[in-house]
């Protein structure tokens, strides 16, 4: 199983948060782009955008899927790195850091508290992991 | 051909299907596929008659060819197809079925070939009695009160359907603005919410494969303007609970859309409008034998329950008092037109033909058939492949990778291999719900040996997946071209022919 760094929090959807003070920064997680395979476009949110936890922030495109990026926290969109539209392929090359989505201002940095660590997440995948 | 034998007949083939190119790389400059006699009247010089504002440059970088280079060209790209006239393409959700040629010859009989759409009532009275059959034949099928034969595609039909059901809403005073879609629903139900400015809300699938009932129940409420569903679902499971999931939407004064994306397995045997649907689109190309894919004109009918008719697309086809037909757009509620003139006439013209040579009985026969032909290929392939939903399937079956992924073998590879045992893929990684799902639709129009002959080439193929490996994620490695680079192309697709990059790629 992939590294999945222990200073980050994860969801049910795939994605994790690095918190910094009131910003968390999200990407998706190693996982979560092996299932969806080479990775060909992203949609993501403006910057000043309010996004809202559970409720879909952006798309992602790969070649089997179009799917919702769901966003792990609530707050305002800081920044946006753009960079992955001009290389999607970042997504699936280095999902835990190079390809970071947004930066947001959180609403409630305790949310953090409520998210998953690393030791919840794999456990999570290795109990919905395919079984024969 | 063996299983051992990688490249088949295809080398003799790729003898014959050299490189093609652009029509723009035929030819050379000052050839022409005419020929005309010399002038024996005195040459005009246009610029001078008529001024230079008037006269077009000529445009630079057109093809200039002989007729046979023209001819040739054509044809060896046609050669390079895979269709229904081809061979079998079971293609899951697409109902890629065979299209009787007695459709083309009375398509192309002049009195429908020849109409216009601007001659008088009196002289179109045949192409206006066709388009009211075939409306009282698509109502008679789906147990629904008026059809508009206006859309042109499945994509159309569906927001149609959305725009009918908004404005239902709207008329009433109403302002809904959720559209609950199940999470096995074709990609474009959501689009189309979000086209009419409504906003999709997914429902989860049960264990079964069929729609959550607790879960449509919380979402469903007093801003639900419509369910969309597809039944049989993507999954080709049918949704057995329809009355209670009718009974909840319509006690919350929500509309229930139903996608005829599947109703190749349900002609005859039940009707949409027998169980509560209130919308229901039809597509010609895949359920009526009419000619489908390559982005050609499809035919997209939307059937409605009686209390959505006024909102019908405008011009509807009726009967004046002398019994004459004619086109009624005293409408005032009718959401406009969707399409230039009648939709796709001619489209309309072969469904016509194919719903009368098969009669009831043989559209129920369809219906039968490809739902045997289906659950053929589950029971033959179960255990071969992994399949998720162990239920008696309707006219399409589902399995998945799973077992060959142990392999690196994905169902991307499994499609890629079947291309080379002579087989068009099935559909691959939808539904969403399954991971790795290959989704399988014969439709009624293959016989028990082909399918036998598919059957034996799934099975060789998920041999191969175990003992060599390799074969399958190269393949294919038979066909014209072997595997594209489907991320470089989405990634950095090339939409521009450019002679100088053309010239230094040497291929």
């Amino acid at each position: 199983m992939a590294e999945y760094p222990d200073s980050y929090r994860y969801t049910k959807d795939h994605e994790w948060v690095s918190f910094e003070g009131d910003v968390g920064t999200v990407g998706i997680t190693d996982h979560a782009q092996n299932e969806l395979g080479d990775v060909v476009y992203l949609e993501l949110p403006e910057v000043g955008a309010q996004i809202k936890e559970g409720q879909p922030f952006g798309t992602i495109e790969s070649v089997k899927a179009v799917s919702d990026l769901v966003a792990p926290v609530s707050g305002e969109i800081t920044e946006v790195h753009t960079g992955l539209i001009d290389a999607p392929e970042l997504v699936n090359d280095d999902p835990h850091a190079g390809a970071w989505m947004v930066r947001v201002r959180l609403d409630d940095a305790a949310v953090a508290e409520t998210l998953w660590g690393a030791d919840e997440y794999r456990k999570f995948l290795e109990e919905t992991a395919e079984g024969d | 051909m063996s299983a051992n034998d990688q490249s088949g007949g295809g080398a003799a083939r790729q003898g014959q299907l050299k490189r093609e190119g652009l029509i723009f790389e035929h030819g050379a400059p000052g050839r022409v596929g005419y020929s005309l006699p010399k002038l024996d009247v005195p040459e005009i010089d246009p610029v001078e008659s008529w001024g230079a504002d008037q006269v077009r440059d000529d445009i630079a970088g057109f093809p200039e060819v002989s007729e046979v280079e023209v001819v040739r060209h054509f044809t060896r790209i046609s050669q390079h197809n895979f269709g229904v006239d081809t061979g079998m393409f079971p293609l899951g959700s697409c109902t890629m079925k065979y299209n009787p040629r007695v459709n083309e010859s009375v398509a192309r009989l002049p009195g429908f070939a020849a109409a216009h759409p601007y001659m008088p009532y009196s002289m179109m009275q045949g192409s206006l009695e066709l388009m009211e059959r075939l409306e009282q034949a698509l109502a008679g099928v789906t147990g629904m009160d008026r059809v508009t034969l206006q859309p042109a595609a499945g994509a159309q039909g569906e927001l149609t359907g959305i725009m009918l059901i908004a404005a239902y809403h709207a008329h009433r005073g109403e302002q809904r603005t959720k559209v609950l879609i199940p999470d096995s629903a074709h990609g474009t139900n959501p689009a189309t919410a979000s086209f009419c400015g409504l906003e999709p809300v997914e429902i989860p699938s049960n264990s079964r494969g069929t729609i959550d009932i607790e879960a449509l129940a919380a979402e469903a409420d007093e801003n639900t303007a419509a369910l969309m569903l597809t039944n049989p679902n993507t999954i080709g499971l049918f949704e057995d609970q329809m009355d209670e999931i009718a009974r909840i939407i319509h006690d919350v004064g929500g509309q229930i859309y139903c996608d005829g994306a599947n109703l190749n397995a349900i002609l005859g045997k039940t009707r949409p409008g027998d169980i509560g649907i209130d919308v229901f689109h039809i597509n010609l190309h895949k359920t009526f034998t009419t000619p489908h894919g390559g982005g050609g004109p499809g035919g997209g009918p939307v059937a409605v329950r009686e209390h959505l008719a006024p909102f019908l697309p405008w011009p509807t086809v009726e009967r004046d008092d002398s019994g004459m037909l004619c086109l009624d757009w005293q409408r005032p509620q009718s959401i406009g037109k969707i399409h230039t003139f009648q939709g796709n006439f001619a489209i309309l013209v072969r469904a016509y033909a194919y719903i009368r040579a098969l009669g009831p009985e043989g559209l129920r026969q369809v219906a039968e058939d490809a739902v045997l032909n289906a659950n053929y290929l589950r029971v033959k392939l179960e255990g071969h492949y992994h399949l998720p939903y162990q239920q008696i399937s309707l006219h399409e079956v589902i399995f998945s990778d799973r077992k060959q992924k142990k392999n690196g073998v994905t169902a991307m590879d499994i499609c890629k291999r079947l291309m080379d045992y002579g087989y068009h893929p099935p559909t691959v990684y939808f539904p969403l719900v399954v991971p790795g799902a290959l989704m399988l639709e014969p439709t009624e129009t293959v016989s028990r040996e082909e399918l036998d002959v598919f059957i034996d080439a799934m099975i060789a193929i998920a041999g191969e997946a175990e003992t060599d490996p390799d074969v399958v994620k190269g393949a294919p490695h038979s066909t014209f071209l072997r595997r594209l680079d489907e991320v470089g192309a989405a990634r950095r697709p090339v939409l521009r022919w450019d002679p100088q990059a053309a010239d230094t790629d040497g291929d």
